[in-house]
């Protein structure tokens, strides 16, 4: 069973960090993802550049609709992701509850519907 | 402590005798049945779905052919068998993956399984696992407070989808999509199904303990809605309570829990007149008090006092059992009360329990002691619409005969109070304070 493990935070806050602060919890994210990766559950996840940097597009009647930002403003930015293969959703709570920004933001425990590639 | 009776099986002759006791059976053993059935199948919506169809032919069967020796073995052995025509009538309509992989199990499960090992699996749950699975599965923190207290009733307690609206009155379709919701989240999410390890189980269980106080609490304090169904919930939560007491012997605050349900239960003869008002506990007649309910309710607490600092269950049991040791009201230890509720604030802090605290301060130290309480917490916004709290400054200015302040406090909580009986209760305190209330001869010039 698959899981994305949405994390949402305060960016603002993050900007407010220091340099080291923001060192140590790189080092801490890298060896949280180590970790899960060597326990196999691991199979995906990135840190997305902040919601500045963001894009929406629309297609209404054929018609395209670009605009800036994310599409809602929201206190919590989501800032990162990972795909997960856990047993069920208590492993899976585990895992999200050992992701650094859980003691800060929060974590959203998404099931995967899984498809067949076409 | 005692587990739930086994239900009794009489090889009674006539129909209407027959459909009492299979009703009774059906009640007291799908729970149970349940729990066996999702250990088996592995999937909640299917267990239910096999427990029912089973139910439905036992109906047919068993005033015909009697009520087998063992009910529940019968129960769970058609139950699988359904699950396996359920599973292959759906994986034909759908032709699932999943459901073919399913189905090949459960043929190799019903294929190694003889008589004897489906007997067992039905008669036994030695450690009560499948149960204690099925609460944690239907307490899980990832649904809804209202949807765990509706699964729990459902699938636990075998109450209707009716009963449950009825008893927290909640239309009819809302109940339903609710535990509809609750299941499709449980499969859809895979909330497993299985005893937390060690290090969450307490957490987990304060959980349950909270559901099942809830459930408790809905049958036991509101004054609206079905008095047949409210009971019910209380007696429920009450089983539920001596269920966790007997599968987790070592959770003192589980069985500080059922302590304080049947603490507070046993005054339940004497707490309302017949025209549904309450009676203040100080007026209640306590040769009502049922005291079968009480001892045991004063050993539970002793014993969840002896394990180790108490939790906040224990402390409210404590409190119950100060009152229920008082044959007269005039005969309660105040004090003690107050140093429980002292212990209370501290580790549970919340207002409501300050204006407990306030009103047990009034009881030992005199009424101007807890106006002085009370109005530091009235400076607090949280507890603005709660009628209690007008109530209880009322209640301390009548003791100190300060009829015309009484009358308007009286009148602001007449005016916040939710249900009929205590709105009723309080206006006709109301009308006495006014009645008190002299009048003045005529405007000052």
């Amino acid at each position: 069973m698959q899981y994305l493990l949405l994390i949402y935070g305060n960016e603002a806050q993050w900007d407010t960090k220091s340099e080291a602060d923001r060192g140590a919890i790189l080092k801490e994210y890298g060896d949280f993802t180590k970790s899960i990766a060597q326990s196999g559950h691991y199979k995906g996840g990135n840190e997305l550049n902040v919601t500045s940097t963001a894009t929406t597009v629309r297609v209404r009647d054929g018609k395209r609709l670009v605009t800036d930002g994310p599409f809602a403003e929201t206190k919590e930015q989501l800032g990162g992701y990972y795909l997960i293969d856990a047993k069920n959703l208590d492993d899976a709570i585990a895992i999200a509850a050992r992701i650094p920004s859980a003691r800060w933001g929060s974590i959203e425990v998404r099931p995967i519907i899984p498809h067949d590639m076409p | 402590m005692t587990c739930p009776s086994p239900a009794p099986v009489h090889p009674a002759t006539l129909w209407a005798d027959h459909r009492v006791d299979i009703e009774h059976i059906f009640r007291e053993e799908s729970g149970r049945i349940l729990a066996t059935l999702i250990g088996l199948l592995g999937r909640f919506d299917l267990a239910e779905e096999a427990m029912q169809e089973a139910f439905t032919i036992a109906l047919e069967q068993w005033p015909e052919q009697g009520i087998p020796a063992s009910p529940r073995a019968w129960l769970v052995s058609t139950a699988h068998h359904k699950a396996l025509d359920l599973l292959r009538r759906s994986a034909r309509l759908e032709s699932k993956r999943e459901e073919l992989q399913k189905i090949a199990e459960l043929e190799q499960q019903l294929a190694g399984a003889n008589d004897n090992m489906l007997r067992n699996l039905g008669s036994d749950d030695p450690f009560g696992d499948d149960r204690l699975r099925l609460i944690f599965t239907c307490c899980h923190p990832a649904l809804a407070l209202e949807a765990q207290v509706a699964l729990t009733l459902r699938t636990l307690c075998g109450l209707s989808t009716e009963e449950i609206a009825r008893g927290f009155l909640v239309p009819l379709p809302t109940m339903a999509q609710r535990l509809v919701r609750a299941k499709q989240k449980i499969r859809d999410a895979h909330i497993p199904y299985q005893i937390p390890p060690e290090e969450e189980l307490t957490a987990r269980l304060e959980a349950v303990l909270l559901v099942v106080y809830l459930v408790f609490n809905e049958g036991y304090s509101a004054t609206s809605g079905d008095a047949a169904v409210r009971h019910e919930l209380s007696s429920e939560a009450i089983r539920l309570g001596r269920i966790l007491c007997l599968l987790l012997p070592r959770q003192a605050e589980a069985r500080a829990l059922l302590a304080l349900m049947l603490l507070h239960d046993s005054r339940r003869a004497a707490r309302v007149r017949e025209n549904g008002e309450p009676v203040l506990l100080e007026e209640q007649n306590r040769t009502l008090w049922n005291q079968e309910q009480i001892r045991e309710g004063l050993a539970l607490v002793e014993s969840s006092l002896r394990d180790g600092p108490p939790g906040p269950y224990a402390l409210q049991a404590a409190i119950a059992a100060v009152h229920a040791r008082a044959d007269r009201a005039e005969e309660t230890d105040w004090h003690q009360i107050v140093a429980l509720y002292q212990f209370l604030m501290r580790l549970q802090p919340s207002p409501v329990v300050e204006l407990n605290h306030a009103a047990a301060v009034a009881m030992a130290e005199g009424p101007a002691a807890g106006l002085r309480l009370i109005d530091q917490i009235e400076t607090n916004a949280s507890l603005r619409d709660y009628y209690l709290l007008p109530a209880a400054r009322a209640d301390l200015l009548r003791r100190l005969n300060r009829w015309s302040e009484a009358a308007d406090a009286y009148r602001s909580a007449v005016a916040l109070a939710g249900n009929h009986s205590a709105r009723n209760f309080l206006f006709r305190r109301l009308m006495e304070m006014e009645s008190r209330v002299k009048p003045t001869g005529g405007a000052p010039r």
